[in-house]
């Protein structure tokens, strides 16, 4: 099945550093920005189903030693907000379980008014209007 | 059933505290006059985890025979019945219960010297246990490099209840030393009883106490585990002697999904804490809490691995009658296993000495 691009926001509905439950074809999804570039990750925690866009967003903790600690990657990951699961907000693989416990990762991209109206985008919520930028993602 | 091959390694047997007037040729003038002065030496040093008259101390037909030298009875009772190529024995003195450090410290070096001679020299099949106190590391990592040389002792022993978790980093200078130098690190159920045996306080019956060393277990391996014990010393192996292993699959379970949750708080955590279980840590059979073949075998799949448990006897506690030290059924593959396998693989020192340990060894 050949994929569907879908308009899901407004890029100024989503600052730097936040997220945003958008829908596309049904499916719940969560968005985020980070430092200007959008990512959409499926809005179901693989654990228990937390929705992932009520997660605080955070950075890494890591130490080289034990008592030696340092929080890199700020900003790039997401707490489930039920039971602490992190994701990384790039990959949608979580941390603690890689390669079983990963949310689904959406492409996106960002397209201007004028691009959208030629098509083949579909705007299920959206009134696009040609003077501004849109988040789309790729189902 | 017993051992239904020859070989097998018993890695927990106690030798029965020798009265305080034997450890007097092995202390210094200084303690030796300490003792006969203040009349010390009368003592029984006996530790409250295993009174002395409890049926569960001793068999009935193991007690102390009159008549007998410990030595022979040991070799009639224990060594000879299972078979035993070898078998890791240690002195539970009651001189780790010492609130004087330096005299604790004494007492242990003279009891390490003690089994040295009086057991180890005589008697080819036993390897020794370094017993240190955990109130004072320094203390502790000098007697362990003062034995390290002699590599008839396999491991250090503490008591599971001790004066802190073992995790502490206060405590990391004896983990170092025990990785250094190819010992085990063996924690015995009991302890000082410095502090309740539950987390609310003295409990009322010794049923409680005896129970109450599952749990202490648990928050031992949780605090080597989560402070860190094996980022800094990887190859550092720990026994649990007495401890059960009935407790361990659901131990294991909750560590690894509270980690997924918090693992932030301790982020040199890096794979799951039960893996790290499965792989630094080792338990012993007696006392055995799943009493059939087919449920140790599932617990064993619980666990995840059939590499953790060790054949012991746990001579003279009374866990069994006759010579029934495995339950029965369990198929010959897995004996082989914990009583040959496993405790060869886990001690560092253990496969080195399989041959009988020459004089060249011991100096
Ligand atoms: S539902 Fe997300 S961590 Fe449990």
């Amino acid at each position: 099945m050949s994929k569907s691009r879908f308009v899901v926001a407004r890029t100024s509905d989503v600052a730097p550093g936040t997220s945003l439950r958008v829908n596309a074809g049904g499916r719940d999804i969560a968005l985020f920005n980070i430092a200007g570039a959008f990512f959409a990750l499926g809005d179901r925690c693989p654990h228990e189903s937390g929705s992932l866009c009520a997660g605080k967003i955070v950075g890494f903790a890591e130490a080289d030693e034990p008592g030696k600690y340092r929080l890199v990657r700020d900003g790039e990951f997401v707490r489930c907000p039920w039971h602490g699961w992190e994701f990384d907000i790039r990959t949608g693989k979580s941390w603690c379980d890689p390669e079983k416990s990963r949310v689904r990762a959406y492409q996106t991209g960002v397209t201007s008014g004028s691009d959208l109206v030629e098509g083949p985008y579909v705007a299920e919520t959206f009134k696009v209007s040609v003077e501004e930028n849109y988040v789309v993602v790729e189902i | 059933m017993k051992p239904p091959f020859k070989g097998a390694v018993d890695c927990d047997l106690h030798l029965p505290s020798p009265p305080t007037t034997a450890l007097l040729p092995y202390l210094p003038a200084y303690w030796r006059d300490q003792l006969e002065t203040r009349f010390i030496h009368k003592m029984g040093f006996q530790l409250t985890s295993y009174p002395p008259g409890s049926p569960l101390t001793c068999r009935e037909d193991w007690r102390p025979n009159k008549g007998e030298r410990p030595l022979d009875q040991l070799r009639r009772q224990a060594l000879d019945p299972f078979g035993v190529e070898i078998a890791v024995c240690s002195l539970l003195h009651g001189a780790i219960a010492l609130f004087n450090e330096d005299m604790a410290a004494a007492l242990c070096s003279a009891v390490n010297d003690f089994v040295a001679h009086e057991w180890l020299d005589p008697e080819p099949r036993l390897r020794g246990s370094i017993l240190i106190t955990g109130q004072n590391p320094d203390h502790a990592v000098a007697e362990i490099e003062r034995l390290a040389h002699d590599r008839r002792f396999v491991q250090v022993i503490l008591p599971v209840m001790g004066d802190m978790l073992p995790g502490k980093r206060q405590m990391w200078p004896i983990h170092r030393a025990c990785e250094k130098h190819g010992l085990g690190l063996a924690l015995h159920a009991g302890g000082t009883y410095r502090f309740p045996t539950t987390a609310s306080g003295w409990p009322s019956f010794q049923v409680e106490d005896y129970v109450a060393n599952s749990a202490a277990f648990e928050n031992a391996i949780v605090s080597l585990i989560s402070e860190g014990v094996f980022s800094e010393c990887p190859d550092l192996r720990v026994i649990c002697l007495e401890s059960g292993f009935g407790w361990l699959p659901t131990l294991i379970w909750r560590l690894n999904k509270e980690w997924r949750g918090i693992r932030q708080e301790v982020p040199w955590i890096t794979r799951p804490p039960g893996d790290i279980l499965r792989e630094r840590f080792r338990f012993t059979l007696q006392p055995v809490e799943v009493p059939t073949a087919a449920l140790i075998e599932r617990t064993l799949e619980h666990i995840g691995s059939d590499e953790l448990l060790l054949f012991s006897t746990d001579y003279p506690h009374a866990h069994f009658e006759g010579e029934e030290a495995l339950p029965d059924g369990i198929s010959e593959a897995l004996i082989r296993k914990i009583a040959r396998d496993n405790p060869l693989a886990s001690y560092p020192r253990l496969a080195r000495t399989l041959q009988p340990v020459t004089a060249e060894q011991r100096s």
